[in-house]
């Protein structure tokens, strides 16, 4: 493996609390043994590594706050904790830790908490092997644990903010986030990823696990809205126990590359998952969904929506892989990929994947690719809406059509008027551009 | 206020309207009836300016424009209004949004600001209640997931918000129980006013008897080929279209 992380690996290592340096060295021999994916590795052979840095520096120690990011964060209504380049910012964070839930820095970790993080750690992930996971494992110097207590029902959103600001030098962020929904538990959570539009060079590494314990609901909203040269690796790996329920939302603004794997997998029967997401690349942006939906278990049903729209020269990649095992019968599972280029140089590759070894399962698929709806547009212009109107209306429907699945209202609201704004102000949305 | 002269239009190469003329004055209510196939859903979209509708000769004038020139938008903008025959679902986009959208359009052209949310809703709410569709259809997608009978109310009630000058209705009537049909006529009625006019595109008497028109026109072969007052309609639905089409032929 090329050293381009050595000095981030270093310097988390000599960071990390003492409970956790086992960990952070199993990771690191995993992460040395690796090699970086090529273009005929399958799993990346649309999305290149070559916008990667020759070396990053870990993430600055200087305080910063939001007014240097130039950035105005919104409120849910719940708890709102900030990182800013990976560190903590108490300034802009809330300590009213909801009753019923613990939530917790590693590094402020107590004995009991850090046996509990040591516990489940990890415990998402499982087998998987894949390279950059191993990557967030070996920096992992800063990373935080949502414990929700069974049976404890949080009505407002927890909201963790993560800020990529400038830093000068190209710089990595490690990110883990641990959650442990506790039984019939009830929670949403949103992750925020953002940054000032710079040309500052960052590399995040951002790994979430969710361990939805057994008839507990988690809503987990991804909102990845970092852009410019903010390259992002990233995963969500969900384990779901016995009539657990995951709603989760994704969003992903474009940038110089962005790869996000999500793993639903389904471990106790009637378990039910909605993965639905939105991606919005444009310029020279590349976005790549993976998503990978597991069912091990009989009578549990998963739907997903994923719909983009690529504009400019951008490039998009969605790979949806549904994997019904043999003993999982009953399934049920949907997956709907919609794409719309706004114009003639985009370009998405949209791949379903389906792999069912039960016999007794109804599994429904579809991708498409289009543009404008030709008498859609007619209709809008022959009620006297002008044409570039008529695009943002429609190219911005396309997509609402999504966000209407988010269940939080003071989120959804925010979401329209973000994007309502972008597809009004940006005219590659909506194909006003030729 | 609209005069057709000469008309000739294709679609996909095929010749459809050959030589139709029509003028329309403020105030009048014309009815365009005609068996299948004889061209009077493709006068309707002609005049809206549809993609893939080609002009190959003839003229037409709305309001002292010459209305083939213009963009649709500038059309609708200038007061023409067609009601589709099979309106379109847009899921994503609010009916409400789309309305408002429209009248902003109308009142930029006129050098307005855009309609303040209290007066558009309301406007709106009224006119749903004139034309009996539930407020809630204003939160859905346009048309999405409407029955035939709620599109066409749909239609009418954009009709409305708008007001144009010249209102189309590309048979509005089809599909459309009794009760719904005098929704919809009642509608128009309210409307019809000395500087308004209608064309109203339409296959079967029915409609006639609950919005009388000034003007029955019998469309065959691309071309009016009678003309008269209401009587025609009740001898047209007395003696069918054949007998025209041979003496044409």
């Amino acid at each position: 493996m090329s050293d381009f992380m050595r000095e981030p690996l270093d310097s988390a290592a000599s960071s990390a609390p003492p409970w956790l340096q086992d960990f952070l060295q199993a990771g690191r021999v995993r992460w040395e043994a690796s090699k970086l994916p090529t273009r005929k590795t399958e799993q990346w052979k649309y999305t290149g590594l070559q916008a990667l840095q020759s070396a990053y520096a870990p993430a600055g120690d200087s305080p910063m706050v939001l007014a240097d990011a130039g950035l105005d964060l919104p409120r849910f209504g719940g708890l709102r904790l900030v990182f800013i380049n990976g560190r903590y910012c108490a300034e802009h964070s809330d300590t009213d830790i909801p009753e019923h839930v613990s939530l917790v820095r590693f590094a402020d970790a107590n004995p009991e908490q850090a046996a509990r993080i040591r516990s489940h750690l990890g415990g998402a992930v499982g087998t998987d092997q894949q390279l950059f996971t191993a990557l967030n494992d070996a920096a992992l110097a800063e990373g935080v644990f949502l414990d929700i207590a069974p049976h404890a029902v949080i009505d407002q959103p927890l909201h963790i903010v993560w800020v990529s600001g400038n830093q000068g030098e190209a710089f990595s962020i490690n990110q883990r986030l641990l959650v442990l929904s506790g039984e019939s538990s009830s929670a949403s959570l949103i992750e925020h990823f953002v940054g000032a539009r710079s040309e500052q060079q960052s590399f995040t590494n951002g790994v979430t696990e969710l361990l939805i314990q057994d008839r507990a609901t988690l809503c987990h909203y991804r909102l990845h809205l970092e852009e410019a040269a903010a390259l992002h690796i990233g995963r969500v790996h969900a384990r779901l126990g016995e009539q657990a329920i995951l709603n989760s939302f994704h969003l992903a603004f474009g940038s110089v590359l962005k790869r996000l794997d999500v793993i639903v997998d389904h471990l106790g029967q009637r378990a039910h998952s909605e993965l639905n997401g939105v991606y919005l690349p444009r310029g020279e942006e590349h976005v790549d969904y993976h998503t990978c939906v597991e069912h091990r278990v009989p009578n549990c049903t998963s739907s997903e929506i994923f719909r983009g729209i690529i504009g400019d020269d951008a490039t998009a990649v969605f790979n949806g892989r549904i994997h019904i095992h043999r003993d999982a019968q009953k399934t049920r599972a949907e997956l709907s990929n919609r794409n719309l280029l706004t114009s003639t140089r985009a370009e998405v590759n949209s791949k379903p994947e389906l792999e069912i070894y039960a016999d007794d399962v109804q599994c429904a698929h579809g991708a498409t690719v289009a543009q404008l709806d030709e008498m859609s547009l007619h209709y809008l212009r022959s009620r006297g809406i002008s044409r570039e109107r008529a695009q943002v209306m429609l190219s911005f429907g396309f997509i609402n059509q999504v966000i209407d699945t988010v269940r939080n209202e003071s989120l959804r609201e925010y979401l329209q008027t973000l994007l309502n704004d972008r597809f009004s102000s940006d005219p590659a949305l909506s194909g006003n551009v030729s | 206020m609209l005069t057709i002269e000469n008309l000739h239009a294709s679609v996909d190469g095929t010749d459809i309207l050959k030589g139709l003329n029509l003028s329309v004055k403020p105030g009048e209510v014309h009815a365009i009836m005609g068996p299948n196939g004889s061209g009077k859903s493709t006068l309707g979209h002609v005049l809206a300016g549809r993609p893939g509708y080609t002009v190959t000769a003839g003229s037409a004038t709305f309001l002292g424009q010459n209305l083939l020139e213009l963009d649709t938008e500038q059309r609708a903008r200038l007061g023409l209004f067609l009601a589709f025959q099979y309106p379109v679902e847009i899921p994503g986009v609010s009916n409400m949004e789309f309305l408002k959208a429209a009248v902003d359009a109308q009142r930029e052209q006129r050098g307005e600001k855009p309609i303040d949310a209290v007066t558009f809703m309301k406007t709106a709410r009224e006119n749903c209640k004139a034309v009996d569709l539930d407020p809630a259809f204003l939160k859905r997608g346009v048309n999405e997931g409407f029955s035939g009978g709620e599109k066409k109310r749909n239609e009418l009630l954009q009709m409305m918000m708008l007001q144009p000058r010249l209102g189309i209705l590309d048979e509005t009537d089809s599909g459309l129980d009794i009760d719904a049909l005098q929704v919809v006529a009642r509608g128009v009625n309210a409307m019809r006013s000395p500087d308004r006019a209608f064309v109203m595109v339409t296959h079967y008497q029915r409609l006639l008897d609950f919005i009388e028109p000034d003007f029955v026109h019998v469309l065959a072969g691309g071309r009016i080929v009678r003309s008269g007052d209401k009587s025609l309609a009740l001898e047209l639905e007395a003696r069918g279209y054949a007998w025209l089409e041979e003496e044409v032929a």
